[in-house]
């Protein structure tokens, strides 16, 4: 019995760690010098690392190293992986050819967003999708009456971004032949020490980047080559700060930051259909059908889809994090979920969910309302806010073919 | 090729009843049937030389509505005389419910009969209340038509007209097990293993199980010539009830194909375009009904691929493994049951001695095992319908319950054991029976799963108690006859209100269409 019991005990260690690491710890300990960590989906990682300002420049004008191994990914397989993949997601799988990423979304009947990901399709018959949300009861029970295997691999596999003007640079440097030659959602699999690993022309910062996998076990001989390949071209490792404003500067939506994923949801008005997080465009009705179609094409049919998602520009330089949009300066319209004042834009600017027809018809005269602290007091102020396009900055470099060498 | 107003899938009488009705309504209406013949359950097969039956044996509640619509009393249906329940008894002292369900009582005391007649009479009282809800469209809580909801206040006005202590009685009772009301008005365990074993029949319910009593108001909700309870065991056997909707429906210029065994529902953009047929033929129709099993409907003929994931979950957790296993004797002469007369033996005879019996019945059944001492009822269609069997002899057909669609031991080895079983009982209740059979076939869940196409064997395919009544039958996205896909109904006992010969699913199916313009 005392062996049982310790077995026991073993086995139910997880609640002595409760936040995990990733396979790139020991190098993220030690550089890390803040302290600054955060919960990402039960892993340990860094919010900041050494210095947030600096870390988002070094996105911006050299090579960042992002952990993202706490990303959920599965693995999609067999003859009828497409067909499932179609079923299952938005947009159409069958126009993602072999060694290409998409950006896409996935619905309930209901046609509410479970979440949003990438899609890499590593082969005909293989598939890797990265997202926030675990989803693998989801995904099992989609999978009936398909030729296809689901895997869970989020331990397995070790991820890391490497964003930046220089990042192209520091890979060749490492010694990945021919990655130059990745157009944007390109992906290629590389040898690395008796294995491989694969990269893919992606990321998260609206900047020239990649995005590299690769099997658990060769993380940190990954992470080394890179870093030191990097030396003379700026590499630094970053947290999610400065992640977070180069993602909002290239108006990139956060799962259950900007919108609240339908299985998370416990209010009946939190759930969003793709049109109401400006996803709309990934919706392929023509396709076939897929998961919350039916859904959808019905409350487009009946235009009665009652939020958007917008981009916003508002006056000043004070952040509106989670300030409320007025219209008129009175009736309340809407919510920010994120937003900066963008080193790059040299604009004020945010993300906002509002309800139809804010946003949608009426898009003048708004406002927003931020209290700014000063002092152990706040100052509210009432600021003009401007709908307008996202990304709120478009860089050539992020798409230029080959990528200019830094 | 040919193209159709509408295909009906599967030729039991439910689709045939869907089929004549929307025949009659002038559109162009197929039927495909994958046996040889119409009438799914209740058609009639001959089981050994000469001997003739159908697996449902009873009529208690075919529909006026669709006796009226059809006119099957012109094509030919009529019931016969209105058959007693007979509670049978080892001592040759049987207690017999005359006239429908009850009218007057035989074989018990004074003060018994009394209790009796108060409490039938507020039994009818209360599925009279559901009486209506279990023949109309469950309402859509969605968007409730104008009709819908006028239709739903009727039936809270006549919970009002009950008076306080009735409507307080109602509500009170509706989720009650039928032993503890039993119990609350009666004395006699051969009366109490009555109701609890006609309370319990096809479900996965014991008498002491929650909710048990809807079977009962299910039952007493049926009606035979008008009359509330009542059972026939009509002229010419079942085979006549198949034949008189059949004649309808072929009147009403319904195409009829058998051993046509549907494969595929065509689906063309999120909508039904027509059936493939096992052979690869190709038939277009502009509305596709099922009177098949909601569950082969879905995830065989239409697949997952056209459906959403939520859904697929909901219909794969329908519940509808089956517990009643069929038997078919045919017997040198007609049996004789311990203290029955002629009208009873023309009736229908029930072991189910006491409550307590049938729940000791039904607890092996919770655990994958079937009853060591098994409750049944019986009939003798051969004795209403003497082309069933040759001249002197007999058919015995018995609805025994409990004999789990999943048998632990697997039904290849269990079959027999069962088989013995219920034999030993019927031998306490008729001694001699045993000498006189020629032949016995039995039919296990499995058996009615492969003859019949009913997955699990249930022949109200899917369980019948409150989760899965009204608008969550079968599912809810499925509910109301609508499915996800359009121009794809549903039509058989899977839907509301669900099993046994009434005609409702295939008759509200109909309308259901035709009111959508399907």
């Amino acid at each position: 019995m005392p062996k049982l019991s310790s077995a026991r005990l073993t086995a139910q260690s997880h609640f002595r760690t409760l936040r995990l690491g990733t396979p790139f710890q020991p190098r993220i300990d030690a550089l890390m010098k803040t302290n600054d960590w955060y919960d990402w989906g039960g892993y340990r990682a860094p919010a900041s690392l050494w210095d947030e300002e600096l870390e988002y420049f070094a996105i911006r004008s050299q090579a960042a190293l992002f952990d993202i191994s706490p990303m959920v990914k599965y693995r999609i397989e067999g003859p009828d992986g497409e067909d499932f993949l179609n079923r299952v997601t938005l947009r159409d799988v069958a126009k993602l050819k072999s060694g290409r990423v998409h950006y896409t979304a996935w619905c309930d009947d209901e046609g509410y967003v479970l979440d949003d990901g990438t899609l890499f399709r590593l082969a005909p018959d293989r598939f890797r999708l990265c997202c926030q949300e675990r989803h693998l009861p989801w995904l099992l029970d989609s999978a009936i009456g398909f030729d296809v295997s689901v895997l869970e691999e989020t331990e397995a596999v070790a991820g890391l971004a490497l964003q930046g003007p220089t990042s192209v640079a520091v890979l060749r440097e490492a010694g990945f032949a021919g990655v130059e030659r990745l157009k944007v959602f390109d992906l290629a699999e590389f040898p690395h020490e008796g294995g491989r690993v694969t990269i893919s022309r992606t990321g998260f910062t609206g900047d020239l980047g990649y995005e590299l996998f690769a099997p658990a076990e060769l993380a940190l001989s990954l992470w080394d080559r890179l870093w030191k390949a990097g030396e003379l071209r700026g590499i630094r490792a970053i947290g999610y700060t400065a992640l977070n404003r180069a993602r909002l500067e290239a108006g990139l939506i956060v799962a259950n930051a900007d919108f609240v994923t339908a299985e998370h949801a416990i209010r009946p008005d939190r759930v969003r259909m793709p049109d109401e997080i400006g996803l709309g465009f990934m919706v392929d009705l023509e396709k076939g059908h897929f998961n919350g179609r039916r859904a959808i094409a019905q409350a487009r049919a009946k235009g009665s889809m009652r939020h958007v998602l917008v981009g916003l520009e508002i006056e000043g330089n004070i952040p509106a994090e989670h300030a409320i949009v007025y219209h008129k300066q009175k009736k309340e319209v809407g919510l920010v979920s994120a937003a900066i004042w963008s080193p790059m834009a040299k604009r004020n600017i945010a993300l906002a969910s509002l309800s139809r027809p804010y946003g949608d018809t009426i898009t003048d005269d708004l406002w927003v309302e931020i209290y700014a602290m000063r002092e152990l007091r706040y100052e509210r102020l009432m600021k003009r806010a401007r709908i307008v396009p996202r990304p709120f900055i478009k860089l050539d470099r992020r798409t230029a073919s080959p990528p200019a060498d830094f | 090729m040919t193209s159709f107003d509408a295909i009906v899938i599967g030729g039991g009488h439910n689709g045939l009843v869907a089929a004549a009705t929307l025949g009659k309504s002038g559109r162009k209406v197929l039927v495909l049937e994958a046996a040889g013949e119409v009438g799914g359950a209740a058609r009639t097969e001959e089981f050994a030389p000469g001997f003739r039956v159908s697996s449902a044996h009873l009529l208690n509640r075919l529909h006026p509505e669709v006796m009226k619509t059809l006119e099957l009393e012109r094509h030919g249906l009529s019931f016969g005389p209105i058959a007693p329940s007979v509670a049978l008894s080892r001592d040759g002292n049987p207690l017999t419910l005359h006239g429908a369900y009850g009218e007057t009582l035989t074989g018990t005391s004074a003060s018994e009969q009394a209790a009796w007649q108060e409490f039938r009479a507020q039994l009818l009282r209360y599925a009279g209340i559901l009486k209506p809800l279990l023949a109309r469209r469950p309402p859509d809580l969605g968007n409730m038509s104008l009709m819908e909801s006028s239709a739903f206040a009727m039936t809270g006005l006549s919970l009002r007209r009950l008076g306080k202590e009735d409507m307080r009685d109602f509500l009170r009772m509706l989720l009650m097990n039928v032993s503890d009301v039993a119990d609350e008005h009666l004395a006699d365990d051969r009366l109490k293993g009555l109701l609890a074993f006609d309370a319990t029949l096809g479900s996965h319910l014991g008498p002491r199980s929650p909710t048990s009593l809807l079977g009962l108001y299910y039952r007493l909700a049926g009606e035979i010539s008008g009359q509330p309870g009542a059972q026939a065991l009509p002229a010419g056997g079942m085979g006549a009830v198949i034949a008189a909707i059949l004649s309808a429906a072929k009147s009403a210029g319904v195409g009829v194909r058998t051993d046509a065994p549907a494969m595929k529902i065509l689906i063309e953009r999120g909508r039904a375009a027509g059936v493939v047929l096992d052979s690869g033929e190709e038939i277009r129709a502009k509305t596709v009904i099922s009177a098949i099993n909601p569950r082969s409907t879905f995830i065989d003929l239409v697949g997952t691929r056209e459906l959403d994931t939520g859904f697929v979950r909901r219909i794969k957790n329908i519940r509808m493994k089956g517990n009643v296993a069929k038997l078919h004797l045919a017997l040198d002469r007609p049996p004789e049951f311990s203290g029955v007369d002629a009208t009873g033996h023309r009736g229908r005879l029930v072991i189910a001695p006491s409550s307590d019996h049938v729940e000791r019945a039904f607890n092996p059944a919770k655990y994958g095992e079937f009853s060591p001492e098994p409750v049944m009822e019986i009939t003798l269609p051969s004795l209403a319908d003497t082309s069933l069997a040759p001249d002197g002899a007999c058919v015995l057909s018995a609805v025994v319950q409990y004999a789990p669609y999943a048998l632990k031991e697997g039904w290849e080895t269990g079959k027999p054991k069962f088989l013995k079983a219920i034999m030993a009982q019927l031998e306490l209740y008729a001694p001699g029976i045993g000498k006189l059979v020629r032949h016995a076939e039995l039919l296990t869940p499995a058996d009615i799963e492969t003859r019949y196409r009913m997955p699990g064997g249930h022949w109200h395919h899917g369980e019948l108690q409150a989760d899965q009544m009204m608008m969550s039958r079968p599912a809810f996205g499925a509910s109301g006859y609508d499915t996800p896909i359009d121009g794809l109904y549903l039509c058989g006992a899977g839907s509301h209100p669900g099993g046994g010969i009434s005609g409702v699913p295939g008759l509200n199916a109909a309308r259901r269409i035709i009111e959508m313009r399907g």
